[in-house]
Protein backbone atom coordinates (compact mmCIF):
# COMPACT_ATOMS: atom_id res chain seq x y z
CA UNK A 1 0.00 0.00 0.00
CA UNK A 2 1.64 3.56 -1.16
CA UNK A 3 1.13 6.64 0.39
CA UNK A 4 0.45 7.70 -3.55
CA UNK A 5 -2.27 5.43 -3.56
CA UNK A 6 -3.83 6.16 0.33
CA UNK A 7 -4.32 9.77 -0.45
CA UNK A 8 -6.00 8.99 -3.85
CA UNK A 9 -8.17 6.73 -1.70
CA UNK A 10 -8.78 9.78 1.02
CA UNK A 11 -9.31 12.56 -2.23
CA UNK A 12 -11.95 9.93 -3.40
CA UNK A 13 -14.11 9.79 0.12
CA UNK A 14 -13.93 13.79 0.57
CA UNK A 15 -15.70 13.74 -3.00
CA UNK A 16 -18.04 11.28 -2.44
CA UNK A 17 -19.13 12.90 0.83
CA UNK A 18 -18.64 16.24 -1.03
CA UNK A 19 -21.75 15.00 -3.87
CA UNK A 20 -23.61 13.53 -1.16
CA UNK A 21 -23.87 16.58 1.19
CA UNK A 22 -25.12 17.80 -2.51
CA UNK A 23 -27.37 15.33 -3.10
CA UNK A 24 -29.37 15.74 0.54
CA UNK A 25 -29.42 19.25 0.58
CA UNK A 26 -30.61 19.67 -3.30
CA UNK A 27 -33.35 16.63 -2.40
CA UNK A 28 -34.37 18.22 0.42
CA UNK A 29 -34.66 21.99 -0.63
CA UNK A 30 -37.74 20.54 -2.94
CA UNK A 31 -39.64 19.45 0.06
CA UNK A 32 -42.92 21.06 0.10
CA UNK A 33 -42.84 22.98 3.09
CA UNK A 34 -40.09 25.12 4.14
CA UNK A 35 -38.21 25.48 7.63
CA UNK A 36 -41.03 28.59 8.52
CA UNK A 37 -43.74 27.25 7.82
CA UNK A 38 -43.15 24.19 9.73
CA UNK A 39 -41.89 26.09 12.68
CA UNK A 40 -45.08 28.94 12.66
CA UNK A 41 -47.77 25.75 11.85
CA UNK A 42 -50.70 26.41 9.66
CA UNK A 43 -52.12 29.35 11.59
CA UNK A 44 -49.26 31.76 10.79
CA UNK A 45 -49.86 34.78 9.02
CA UNK A 46 -47.75 35.80 5.42
CA UNK A 47 -46.37 38.38 7.48
CA UNK A 48 -45.16 36.38 10.09
CA UNK A 49 -43.96 34.25 7.42
CA UNK A 50 -41.91 36.78 5.28
CA UNK A 51 -40.44 37.88 8.78
CA UNK A 52 -39.12 34.20 9.82
CA UNK A 53 -37.50 34.01 6.24
CA UNK A 54 -36.12 36.38 6.20
CA UNK A 55 -34.41 35.83 9.96
CA UNK A 56 -33.68 32.77 8.99
CA UNK A 57 -31.97 33.44 5.35
CA UNK A 58 -34.24 30.95 3.74
CA UNK A 59 -34.66 34.35 0.70
CA UNK A 60 -30.46 34.05 0.08
CA UNK A 61 -29.81 31.89 -3.15
CA UNK A 62 -29.79 28.32 -2.78
CA UNK A 63 -26.02 27.87 -3.08
CA UNK A 64 -25.52 30.51 -0.30
CA UNK A 65 -27.97 28.21 1.53
CA UNK A 66 -25.99 25.27 0.87
CA UNK A 67 -22.82 27.01 1.35
CA UNK A 68 -24.23 28.14 5.15
CA UNK A 69 -25.56 24.63 6.02
CA UNK A 70 -22.00 22.73 4.66
CA UNK A 71 -20.22 25.27 6.70
CA UNK A 72 -21.98 24.29 9.90
CA UNK A 73 -21.51 20.76 9.15
CA UNK A 74 -17.69 21.11 8.83
CA UNK A 75 -17.83 23.23 12.26
CA UNK A 76 -19.79 20.25 13.99
CA UNK A 77 -23.38 22.38 13.71
CA UNK A 78 -25.78 20.73 11.81
CA UNK A 79 -28.77 23.59 13.40
CA UNK A 80 -31.73 22.53 15.67
CA UNK A 81 -34.64 20.67 14.68
CA UNK A 82 -37.42 22.16 14.04
CA UNK A 83 -39.71 19.74 15.91
CA UNK A 84 -38.13 19.57 19.58
CA UNK A 85 -35.60 22.85 19.06
CA UNK A 86 -33.07 20.31 20.52
CA UNK A 87 -29.35 20.41 19.24
CA UNK A 88 -29.30 18.27 15.98
CA UNK A 89 -25.95 17.21 16.62
CA UNK A 90 -26.46 15.57 19.87
CA UNK A 91 -29.38 13.67 18.98
CA UNK A 92 -28.30 12.49 15.80
CA UNK A 93 -24.82 11.06 17.15
CA UNK A 94 -27.01 9.37 20.23
CA UNK A 95 -29.26 7.51 17.77
CA UNK A 96 -26.28 6.84 15.81
CA UNK A 97 -24.48 4.80 18.62
CA UNK A 98 -27.81 2.86 19.15
CA UNK A 99 -27.99 1.72 15.29
CA UNK A 100 -24.16 1.22 14.92
CA UNK A 101 -24.38 -1.38 17.87
CA UNK A 102 -27.14 -2.86 16.06
CA UNK A 103 -24.91 -3.25 13.15
CA UNK A 104 -22.22 -4.35 14.85
CA UNK A 105 -24.22 -6.95 16.30
CA UNK A 106 -26.37 -7.79 13.13
CA UNK A 107 -22.34 -8.31 11.36
CA UNK A 108 -21.56 -10.33 13.72
CA UNK A 109 -24.15 -12.88 13.73
CA UNK A 110 -23.91 -12.50 9.97
CA UNK A 111 -20.23 -13.75 9.70
CA UNK A 112 -21.34 -16.50 12.34
CA UNK A 113 -24.09 -18.49 10.24
CA UNK A 114 -22.67 -17.23 7.14
CA UNK A 115 -19.60 -18.59 6.86
CA UNK A 116 -19.81 -21.94 7.91
CA UNK A 117 -23.30 -21.74 5.89
CA UNK A 118 -21.21 -21.04 2.55
CA UNK A 119 -18.29 -23.50 3.56
CA UNK A 120 -21.03 -26.70 4.19
CA UNK A 121 -22.36 -25.64 0.84
CA UNK A 122 -19.01 -25.15 -1.59
CA UNK A 123 -17.49 -28.82 0.34
CA UNK A 124 -20.65 -30.28 -0.18
CA UNK A 125 -20.69 -29.24 -3.86
CA UNK A 126 -24.23 -30.79 -5.40
CA UNK A 127 -25.35 -32.43 -2.60
CA UNK A 128 -28.14 -31.96 -0.50
CA UNK A 129 -26.62 -29.76 1.84
CA UNK A 130 -25.66 -27.12 -0.77
CA UNK A 131 -29.49 -27.65 -2.16
CA UNK A 132 -30.57 -27.04 0.85
CA UNK A 133 -28.30 -23.78 1.46
CA UNK A 134 -29.13 -22.41 -1.75
CA UNK A 135 -32.85 -22.82 -0.80
CA UNK A 136 -32.48 -21.13 2.31
CA UNK A 137 -30.09 -18.05 0.53
CA UNK A 138 -33.31 -17.25 -2.72
CA UNK A 139 -35.76 -17.45 0.51
CA UNK A 140 -33.30 -15.19 2.51
CA UNK A 141 -32.99 -12.48 -0.18
CA UNK A 142 -36.35 -12.31 -1.69
CA UNK A 143 -38.25 -11.49 1.89
CA UNK A 144 -38.25 -7.72 2.64
CA UNK A 145 -37.28 -7.10 6.34
CA UNK A 146 -40.46 -5.99 7.31
CA UNK A 147 -41.97 -9.81 6.48
CA UNK A 148 -39.24 -11.40 8.03
CA UNK A 149 -39.65 -9.25 10.87
CA UNK A 150 -42.92 -9.92 10.93
CA UNK A 151 -42.54 -13.88 10.78
CA UNK A 152 -39.76 -14.01 13.58
CA UNK A 153 -41.82 -11.41 15.94
CA UNK A 154 -44.70 -14.17 15.56
CA UNK A 155 -43.03 -16.72 16.21
CA UNK A 156 -40.16 -16.05 18.68
CA UNK A 157 -41.76 -13.72 20.61
CA UNK A 158 -46.26 -14.63 20.55
CA UNK A 159 -45.88 -17.91 20.12
CA UNK A 160 -42.59 -19.39 22.06
CA UNK A 161 -42.41 -16.51 24.06
CA UNK A 162 -38.53 -16.29 24.07
CA UNK A 163 -37.97 -12.78 23.29
CA UNK A 164 -39.52 -9.49 23.73
CA UNK A 165 -41.20 -8.36 21.14
CA UNK A 166 -40.83 -4.50 20.61
CA UNK A 167 -38.66 -1.74 22.71
CA UNK A 168 -35.38 -0.71 23.30
CA UNK A 169 -33.40 -1.38 26.48
CA UNK A 170 -29.71 0.91 27.16
CA UNK A 171 -27.46 -1.75 27.69
CA UNK A 172 -25.93 -0.24 30.04
CA UNK A 173 -28.53 0.53 31.70
CA UNK A 174 -29.61 -3.89 31.92
CA UNK A 175 -26.92 -5.28 30.11
CA UNK A 176 -29.18 -8.76 30.09
CA UNK A 177 -32.67 -7.12 29.23
CA UNK A 178 -31.20 -4.75 26.86
CA UNK A 179 -29.56 -7.80 24.72
CA UNK A 180 -32.46 -9.59 24.56
CA UNK A 181 -34.49 -6.37 23.07
CA UNK A 182 -32.07 -6.26 20.47
CA UNK A 183 -32.16 -9.88 19.57
CA UNK A 184 -35.09 -9.90 17.48
CA UNK A 185 -33.91 -6.68 15.35
CA UNK A 186 -30.58 -8.11 14.89
CA UNK A 187 -31.68 -11.47 13.92
CA UNK A 188 -33.76 -9.64 11.11
CA UNK A 189 -31.01 -7.76 9.73
CA UNK A 190 -28.89 -10.77 9.64
CA UNK A 191 -31.44 -12.82 6.94
CA UNK A 192 -30.81 -10.81 4.12
CA UNK A 193 -27.19 -10.37 4.65
CA UNK A 194 -26.36 -13.95 5.58
CA UNK A 195 -28.14 -14.70 2.30
CA UNK A 196 -25.94 -12.62 0.15
CA UNK A 197 -22.83 -13.67 2.02
CA UNK A 198 -23.00 -17.35 2.42
CA UNK A 199 -23.49 -17.26 -1.46
CA UNK A 200 -20.41 -15.18 -1.99
CA UNK A 201 -18.31 -17.23 0.23
CA UNK A 202 -19.53 -20.80 -1.22
CA UNK A 203 -18.52 -19.31 -4.69
CA UNK A 204 -15.27 -18.32 -3.56
CA UNK A 205 -14.59 -20.96 -1.55
CA UNK A 206 -15.70 -23.18 -5.02
CA UNK A 207 -13.12 -21.43 -6.61
CA UNK A 208 -10.25 -21.70 -4.01
CA UNK A 209 -11.27 -25.16 -3.60
CA UNK A 210 -9.94 -26.09 -7.41
CA UNK A 211 -6.49 -23.61 -7.38
CA UNK A 212 -3.02 -25.20 -7.70
CA UNK A 213 -2.02 -24.35 -4.27
CA UNK A 214 -4.82 -26.33 -2.47
CA UNK A 215 -4.10 -29.47 -4.70
CA UNK A 216 -0.47 -28.49 -3.52
CA UNK A 217 -1.17 -28.64 0.07
CA UNK A 218 -4.01 -31.77 -0.18
CA UNK A 219 -0.64 -33.54 -2.42
CA UNK A 220 1.65 -32.57 0.63
CA UNK A 221 -0.38 -34.95 2.33
CA UNK A 222 -2.07 -31.92 4.71
CA UNK A 223 -5.28 -33.19 6.58
CA UNK A 224 -8.16 -31.83 4.77
CA UNK A 225 -9.52 -30.05 7.34
CA UNK A 226 -6.10 -28.40 7.60
CA UNK A 227 -6.39 -27.65 3.71
CA UNK A 228 -9.76 -26.37 4.20
CA UNK A 229 -8.95 -24.27 7.09
CA UNK A 230 -5.49 -22.70 6.94
CA UNK A 231 -5.12 -22.43 3.07
CA UNK A 232 -8.53 -22.10 1.29
CA UNK A 233 -10.77 -20.72 3.69
CA UNK A 234 -8.34 -17.58 4.51
CA UNK A 235 -8.48 -16.93 1.12
CA UNK A 236 -11.64 -17.08 0.23
CA UNK A 237 -12.63 -15.05 2.99
CA UNK A 238 -10.67 -11.94 1.75
CA UNK A 239 -13.16 -10.58 -1.34
CA UNK A 240 -16.10 -11.23 1.10
CA UNK A 241 -14.28 -8.15 3.29
CA UNK A 242 -15.36 -6.16 0.41
CA UNK A 243 -18.60 -8.09 -0.16
CA UNK A 244 -19.40 -7.09 3.68
CA UNK A 245 -18.55 -3.43 2.97
CA UNK A 246 -20.54 -3.18 0.28
CA UNK A 247 -23.85 -4.76 1.80
CA UNK A 248 -23.61 -2.27 4.57
CA UNK A 249 -26.03 0.18 2.10
CA UNK A 250 -28.36 -2.90 2.64
CA UNK A 251 -27.78 -3.13 6.36
CA UNK A 252 -28.45 0.97 6.69
CA UNK A 253 -31.84 0.40 4.47
CA UNK A 254 -32.44 -2.62 6.88
CA UNK A 255 -31.81 -0.66 10.08
CA UNK A 256 -34.19 2.03 8.70
CA UNK A 257 -37.10 -0.86 8.27
CA UNK A 258 -36.02 -2.41 11.61
CA UNK A 259 -36.23 0.02 13.73
CA UNK A 260 -39.02 1.83 13.06
CA UNK A 261 -40.97 -1.97 13.47
CA UNK A 262 -38.98 -2.74 17.00
CA UNK A 263 -39.32 0.69 17.98
CA UNK A 264 -35.18 1.28 18.48
CA UNK A 265 -34.87 4.74 18.62
CA UNK A 266 -31.65 4.52 16.33
CA UNK A 267 -30.86 7.04 13.33
CA UNK A 268 -33.08 5.28 11.36
CA UNK A 269 -36.68 5.58 13.00
CA UNK A 270 -35.13 9.69 13.22
CA UNK A 271 -35.10 9.50 10.12
CA UNK A 272 -38.38 8.31 9.45
CA UNK A 273 -40.15 10.81 12.53
CA UNK A 274 -38.15 13.84 10.95
CA UNK A 275 -39.87 12.88 7.34
CA UNK A 276 -42.94 12.70 8.45
CA UNK A 277 -42.79 15.92 10.65
CA UNK A 278 -41.21 17.59 7.94
CA UNK A 279 -37.79 18.32 10.23
CA UNK A 280 -35.57 19.62 7.80
CA UNK A 281 -32.41 20.05 9.49
CA UNK A 282 -32.99 16.76 11.27
CA UNK A 283 -33.69 14.93 7.81
CA UNK A 284 -30.25 16.39 6.03
CA UNK A 285 -27.82 15.45 9.31
CA UNK A 286 -29.65 11.63 9.50
CA UNK A 287 -29.19 11.25 5.94
CA UNK A 288 -25.95 13.03 5.73
CA UNK A 289 -24.74 10.62 8.28
CA UNK A 290 -25.92 7.44 7.59
CA UNK A 291 -24.13 8.03 3.92
CA UNK A 292 -21.36 8.70 5.48
CA UNK A 293 -21.02 5.83 7.81
CA UNK A 294 -21.56 3.45 4.31
CA UNK A 295 -18.21 5.73 2.94
CA UNK A 296 -16.37 5.37 5.75
CA UNK A 297 -17.01 1.67 6.32
CA UNK A 298 -15.96 0.92 2.10
CA UNK A 299 -12.56 2.95 3.11
CA UNK A 300 -11.75 1.04 5.66
CA UNK A 301 -13.07 -2.09 4.08
CA UNK A 302 -10.52 -0.72 0.99
CA UNK A 303 -7.64 -0.31 3.39
CA UNK A 304 -7.67 -3.96 4.91
CA UNK A 305 -8.19 -5.54 2.44
CA UNK A 306 -4.99 -3.75 0.93
CA UNK A 307 -3.09 -4.59 4.19
CA UNK A 308 -3.98 -8.44 4.22
CA UNK A 309 -3.88 -9.34 0.54
CA UNK A 310 -0.47 -9.43 0.12
CA UNK A 311 -0.40 -10.12 -3.83
CA UNK A 312 -1.92 -6.83 -4.38
CA UNK A 313 0.09 -3.94 -4.49
CA UNK A 314 -1.75 -0.49 -4.66
CA UNK A 315 0.50 1.95 -6.55
CA UNK B 1 -34.49 -23.00 -24.58
CA UNK B 2 -31.71 -22.86 -22.11
CA UNK B 3 -33.27 -21.33 -19.82
CA UNK B 4 -35.57 -23.93 -18.83
CA UNK B 5 -33.20 -26.57 -18.44
CA UNK B 6 -31.48 -25.42 -15.41
CA UNK B 7 -34.01 -25.55 -11.76
CA UNK B 8 -33.82 -22.10 -11.18
CA UNK B 9 -34.28 -21.32 -14.87
CA UNK B 10 -37.27 -23.07 -14.85
CA UNK B 11 -38.82 -23.11 -11.36
CA UNK B 12 -38.45 -19.18 -12.11
CA UNK B 13 -40.27 -18.96 -15.21
CA UNK B 14 -42.92 -20.80 -14.09
CA UNK B 15 -43.81 -18.18 -11.37
CA UNK B 16 -43.02 -14.95 -13.26
CA UNK B 17 -45.73 -16.87 -15.99
CA UNK B 18 -47.83 -16.98 -12.72
CA UNK B 19 -47.36 -13.54 -12.13
CA UNK B 20 -47.53 -12.21 -15.31
CA UNK B 21 -51.39 -14.15 -15.70
CA UNK B 22 -52.42 -13.05 -11.81
CA UNK B 23 -51.61 -9.02 -13.50
CA UNK B 24 -53.12 -8.99 -16.50
CA UNK B 25 -56.65 -11.33 -15.74
CA UNK B 26 -56.32 -10.91 -11.90
CA UNK B 27 -59.10 -8.60 -11.87
CA UNK B 28 -61.57 -10.70 -13.95
CA UNK B 29 -60.38 -14.36 -11.85
CA UNK B 30 -60.93 -12.22 -8.38
CA UNK B 31 -64.30 -13.57 -7.05
CA UNK B 32 -65.02 -10.38 -5.16
CA UNK B 33 -64.26 -6.48 -5.25
CA UNK B 34 -61.26 -5.89 -4.08
CA UNK B 35 -62.52 -2.92 -1.51
CA UNK B 36 -66.33 -4.62 -0.86
CA UNK B 37 -67.05 -4.64 2.52
CA UNK B 38 -68.77 -7.36 4.07
CA UNK B 39 -68.58 -5.89 8.08
CA UNK B 40 -70.58 -9.76 9.05
CA UNK B 41 -67.73 -11.75 7.96
CA UNK B 42 -64.51 -9.85 9.29
CA UNK B 43 -61.34 -11.95 10.09
CA UNK B 44 -62.40 -15.21 8.58
CA UNK B 45 -59.95 -18.18 7.90
CA UNK B 46 -59.74 -19.81 4.65
CA UNK B 47 -62.91 -21.30 3.71
CA UNK B 48 -65.25 -22.28 0.86
CA UNK B 49 -66.68 -18.91 0.24
CA UNK B 50 -63.30 -16.68 0.80
CA UNK B 51 -60.55 -18.78 0.03
CA UNK B 52 -57.57 -16.47 1.23
CA UNK B 53 -60.12 -15.62 4.58
CA UNK B 54 -61.24 -11.78 5.16
CA UNK B 55 -59.80 -8.86 6.24
CA UNK B 56 -60.58 -6.56 9.25
CA UNK B 57 -63.26 -5.23 6.83
CA UNK B 58 -64.51 -8.40 5.80
CA UNK B 59 -62.76 -7.69 2.47
CA UNK B 60 -61.70 -10.71 0.58
CA UNK B 61 -58.11 -11.39 0.66
CA UNK B 62 -57.68 -13.23 -2.65
CA UNK B 63 -59.48 -10.66 -4.59
CA UNK B 64 -57.55 -7.59 -2.96
CA UNK B 65 -54.37 -9.81 -3.88
CA UNK B 66 -55.29 -10.45 -7.46
CA UNK B 67 -56.05 -6.44 -7.78
CA UNK B 68 -53.12 -5.89 -6.01
CA UNK B 69 -50.80 -7.47 -8.53
CA UNK B 70 -50.60 -4.87 -10.71
CA UNK B 71 -50.24 -2.35 -8.12
CA UNK B 72 -47.10 -4.10 -6.75
CA UNK B 73 -45.56 -5.90 -9.29
CA UNK B 74 -46.24 -3.68 -12.59
CA UNK B 75 -44.87 -0.55 -10.77
CA UNK B 76 -41.99 -2.48 -9.38
CA UNK B 77 -41.02 -3.27 -13.56
CA UNK B 78 -42.21 0.55 -14.72
CA UNK B 79 -39.17 1.75 -11.54
CA UNK B 80 -36.92 -0.79 -12.76
CA UNK B 81 -37.39 -0.39 -16.56
CA UNK B 82 -36.47 3.33 -15.99
CA UNK B 83 -33.84 3.33 -14.08
CA UNK B 84 -32.52 0.36 -16.78
CA UNK B 85 -33.07 2.99 -19.78
CA UNK B 86 -31.57 6.16 -18.04
CA UNK B 87 -28.64 3.81 -15.98
CA UNK B 88 -27.81 2.23 -19.76
CA UNK B 89 -27.92 5.48 -21.24
CA UNK B 90 -25.22 6.58 -18.97
CA UNK B 91 -22.91 3.56 -18.77
CA UNK B 92 -22.85 3.24 -22.55
CA UNK B 93 -22.10 7.04 -22.99
CA UNK B 94 -19.42 7.02 -20.41
CA UNK B 95 -17.57 3.95 -21.56
CA UNK B 96 -17.67 5.43 -25.33
CA UNK B 97 -16.28 9.18 -24.01
CA UNK B 98 -13.64 7.19 -22.04
CA UNK B 99 -10.59 9.02 -20.50
CA UNK B 100 -11.05 11.61 -17.85
CA UNK B 101 -14.72 11.90 -18.51
CA UNK B 102 -15.88 8.41 -17.95
CA UNK B 103 -13.58 8.77 -14.30
CA UNK B 104 -15.24 11.70 -13.50
CA UNK B 105 -18.61 10.14 -14.50
CA UNK B 106 -17.51 6.62 -12.50
CA UNK B 107 -16.25 8.41 -9.36
CA UNK B 108 -19.86 10.26 -9.13
CA UNK B 109 -21.54 7.51 -10.00
CA UNK B 110 -19.82 6.03 -6.86
CA UNK B 111 -20.87 8.93 -4.70
CA UNK B 112 -24.29 8.72 -5.31
CA UNK B 113 -23.85 5.29 -4.72
CA UNK B 114 -23.05 5.36 -1.45
CA UNK B 115 -26.32 6.98 -0.60
CA UNK B 116 -28.28 3.08 0.45
CA UNK B 117 -31.29 2.98 -1.77
CA UNK B 118 -34.03 2.62 0.57
CA UNK B 119 -32.58 5.79 2.10
CA UNK B 120 -32.47 7.69 -1.47
CA UNK B 121 -36.15 6.63 -1.88
CA UNK B 122 -37.28 8.13 1.20
CA UNK B 123 -35.46 11.27 0.83
CA UNK B 124 -36.82 11.62 -2.61
CA UNK B 125 -40.54 10.46 -1.49
CA UNK B 126 -39.94 12.99 1.34
CA UNK B 127 -39.47 15.63 -0.80
CA UNK B 128 -42.25 15.11 -3.71
CA UNK B 129 -45.08 13.49 -0.95
CA UNK B 130 -45.90 10.09 -0.66
CA UNK B 131 -47.57 8.37 -3.26
CA UNK B 132 -47.54 5.04 -5.08
CA UNK B 133 -46.23 7.29 -8.72
CA UNK B 134 -44.10 9.23 -6.51
CA UNK B 135 -42.45 6.04 -5.13
CA UNK B 136 -42.12 4.58 -8.49
CA UNK B 137 -39.80 7.54 -9.28
CA UNK B 138 -38.12 7.36 -6.16
CA UNK B 139 -36.99 3.76 -7.09
CA UNK B 140 -36.41 4.47 -10.81
CA UNK B 141 -34.14 7.20 -9.58
CA UNK B 142 -32.72 5.28 -6.38
CA UNK B 143 -31.39 2.44 -9.22
CA UNK B 144 -30.27 4.36 -11.89
CA UNK B 145 -26.43 4.75 -10.49
CA UNK B 146 -26.29 0.91 -9.95
CA UNK B 147 -27.40 0.11 -13.27
CA UNK B 148 -25.25 2.98 -15.27
CA UNK B 149 -22.04 1.03 -13.45
CA UNK B 150 -22.79 -2.27 -14.48
CA UNK B 151 -23.40 -1.17 -18.46
CA UNK B 152 -20.56 0.78 -18.14
CA UNK B 153 -18.42 -2.18 -17.11
CA UNK B 154 -20.37 -4.21 -20.24
CA UNK B 155 -19.90 -1.31 -22.57
CA UNK B 156 -15.99 -1.14 -22.26
CA UNK B 157 -15.71 -4.42 -23.47
CA UNK B 158 -17.74 -3.78 -26.35
CA UNK B 159 -15.87 -0.83 -27.00
CA UNK B 160 -12.69 -2.75 -28.00
CA UNK B 161 -14.62 -4.35 -30.09
CA UNK B 162 -14.01 -4.44 -34.21
CA UNK B 163 -17.47 -3.01 -35.56
CA UNK B 164 -17.46 -0.05 -33.02
CA UNK B 165 -13.85 1.13 -34.46
CA UNK B 166 -15.08 0.22 -37.36
CA UNK B 167 -18.25 2.63 -37.48
CA UNK B 168 -16.23 5.67 -36.01
CA UNK B 169 -13.62 4.77 -39.12
CA UNK B 170 -16.68 5.42 -41.54
CA UNK B 171 -16.86 8.50 -39.66
CA UNK B 172 -20.34 7.78 -37.26
CA UNK B 173 -21.74 10.39 -35.33
CA UNK B 174 -21.55 9.52 -31.42
CA UNK B 175 -24.87 9.14 -30.80
CA UNK B 176 -25.00 6.63 -33.88
CA UNK B 177 -22.09 4.16 -32.62
CA UNK B 178 -23.62 4.74 -28.62
CA UNK B 179 -27.06 3.75 -29.81
CA UNK B 180 -26.63 1.79 -32.75
CA UNK B 181 -23.53 -0.15 -32.81
CA UNK B 182 -23.05 -0.46 -28.82
CA UNK B 183 -26.19 -0.60 -26.70
CA UNK B 184 -28.06 -3.54 -28.83
CA UNK B 185 -24.67 -6.12 -27.53
CA UNK B 186 -24.55 -5.11 -23.90
CA UNK B 187 -28.25 -6.16 -24.21
CA UNK B 188 -27.92 -9.41 -22.04
CA UNK B 189 -26.32 -8.45 -19.38
CA UNK B 190 -28.70 -5.59 -19.15
CA UNK B 191 -31.60 -8.37 -19.00
CA UNK B 192 -30.53 -10.18 -16.59
CA UNK B 193 -29.78 -7.42 -14.37
CA UNK B 194 -33.05 -6.21 -14.78
CA UNK B 195 -34.98 -9.22 -14.17
CA UNK B 196 -32.67 -9.53 -10.66
CA UNK B 197 -33.34 -6.17 -9.69
CA UNK B 198 -36.92 -5.97 -10.58
CA UNK B 199 -37.19 -8.70 -7.39
CA UNK B 200 -35.86 -6.00 -5.76
CA UNK B 201 -38.05 -2.86 -6.56
CA UNK B 202 -40.70 -5.53 -6.13
CA UNK B 203 -39.60 -5.28 -2.09
CA UNK B 204 -38.06 -1.48 -2.12
CA UNK B 205 -41.70 -0.48 -2.97
CA UNK B 206 -43.32 -3.14 -0.33
CA UNK B 207 -41.03 -1.74 2.19
CA UNK B 208 -42.45 2.29 1.23
CA UNK B 209 -45.74 1.27 1.35
CA UNK B 210 -45.42 -0.86 4.17
CA UNK B 211 -43.50 2.80 5.93
CA UNK B 212 -46.89 4.19 4.84
CA UNK B 213 -44.53 6.35 2.21
CA UNK B 214 -45.92 4.56 -0.68
CA UNK B 215 -49.17 3.13 -1.88
CA UNK B 216 -52.15 4.79 0.51
CA UNK B 217 -55.00 2.66 1.41
CA UNK B 218 -57.83 1.56 0.35
CA UNK B 219 -55.44 0.46 -2.23
CA UNK B 220 -54.79 -3.40 -2.31
CA UNK B 221 -51.13 -3.08 -2.53
CA UNK B 222 -49.04 -6.11 -0.86
CA UNK B 223 -47.13 -3.99 1.20
CA UNK B 224 -49.82 -1.87 2.52
CA UNK B 225 -51.49 -4.81 3.37
CA UNK B 226 -48.98 -6.43 5.55
CA UNK B 227 -48.30 -3.04 6.90
CA UNK B 228 -52.49 -2.98 7.91
CA UNK B 229 -52.69 -6.24 9.13
CA UNK B 230 -50.11 -5.84 11.47
CA UNK B 231 -52.89 -3.95 13.68
CA UNK B 232 -54.82 -7.35 13.71
CA UNK B 233 -52.02 -9.94 13.89
CA UNK B 234 -53.71 -11.39 17.41
CA UNK B 235 -57.32 -11.44 15.58
CA UNK B 236 -56.21 -13.15 12.31
CA UNK B 237 -52.71 -14.34 11.09
CA UNK B 238 -53.97 -14.98 7.39
CA UNK B 239 -54.64 -10.96 6.78
CA UNK B 240 -50.65 -11.08 7.20
CA UNK B 241 -49.45 -14.33 5.73
CA UNK B 242 -50.87 -14.21 2.34
CA UNK B 243 -49.70 -10.35 1.16
CA UNK B 244 -46.32 -11.42 2.50
CA UNK B 245 -46.05 -14.86 1.30
CA UNK B 246 -47.52 -13.22 -2.61
CA UNK B 247 -44.21 -10.60 -1.93
CA UNK B 248 -41.98 -12.97 -1.35
CA UNK B 249 -43.12 -15.50 -3.84
CA UNK B 250 -42.69 -12.68 -6.59
CA UNK B 251 -39.29 -11.88 -5.36
CA UNK B 252 -37.98 -15.59 -5.51
CA UNK B 253 -39.52 -16.13 -8.38
CA UNK B 254 -37.88 -12.88 -10.65
CA UNK B 255 -34.63 -13.84 -8.53
CA UNK B 256 -34.76 -17.36 -9.70
CA UNK B 257 -35.40 -16.90 -13.47
CA UNK B 258 -32.49 -14.02 -13.52
CA UNK B 259 -29.61 -16.48 -12.41
CA UNK B 260 -31.51 -18.99 -14.87
CA UNK B 261 -30.98 -16.46 -17.26
CA UNK B 262 -27.28 -15.57 -16.50
CA UNK B 263 -26.62 -19.18 -17.12
CA UNK B 264 -28.34 -19.65 -19.92
CA UNK B 265 -26.95 -16.64 -21.83
CA UNK B 266 -23.59 -17.19 -20.65
CA UNK B 267 -21.55 -18.78 -23.01
CA UNK B 268 -18.86 -19.98 -20.78
CA UNK B 269 -21.03 -22.35 -19.13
Amino acid sequence: MSLAWLLRRVALTLYTLAIVSLLVFGITQVLPADAATVLLGEAATPDQLAALRVRLGLNDPVWVQYGRWLGGVLAGDLGTSLRTGQRVVDVVFEALGRSLLLAALSISLMLLIAVPMGTLAATRRGRPADVAVSILSYVGVSLPEFVSATVLLLVLADWLKLLPATGYVPLTEDFGAGLAHLALPTLTVSVILVAHVSRMVRSELVDVLHSDYVRAARLKGLPERRVLLRHALRNALLPTITIVALDVGYLLGGIIVVEEIFAIPGIGRLLIVSIQARDLPMIQAGALVMAATYSVANFLADIAYALLDKRIQYV
Amino acid sequence: MRLLRTPQGLIGAIIVALVVVMVIFGPWIAPYSPEGLAPLNRYKPPNALYWLGTDQYGRDILSRLLHGARATVVLAVIATSAATLMGALIGTTSAFLGGRIDEAIMRTIDAVMSVPTLLMALLIVSALGKSGTNAVLAIAIAGTPGMARITRSVALAVRQQDYVNAALARGETAAFVVLREMLPNVVAPIVIEWTIRIAFAVMVFATLSFLGLGAQPPAPEWGLMVSEARKFMHLSLWMILWPSLAIAFVAIGFNLLGDGLRDALNPRT
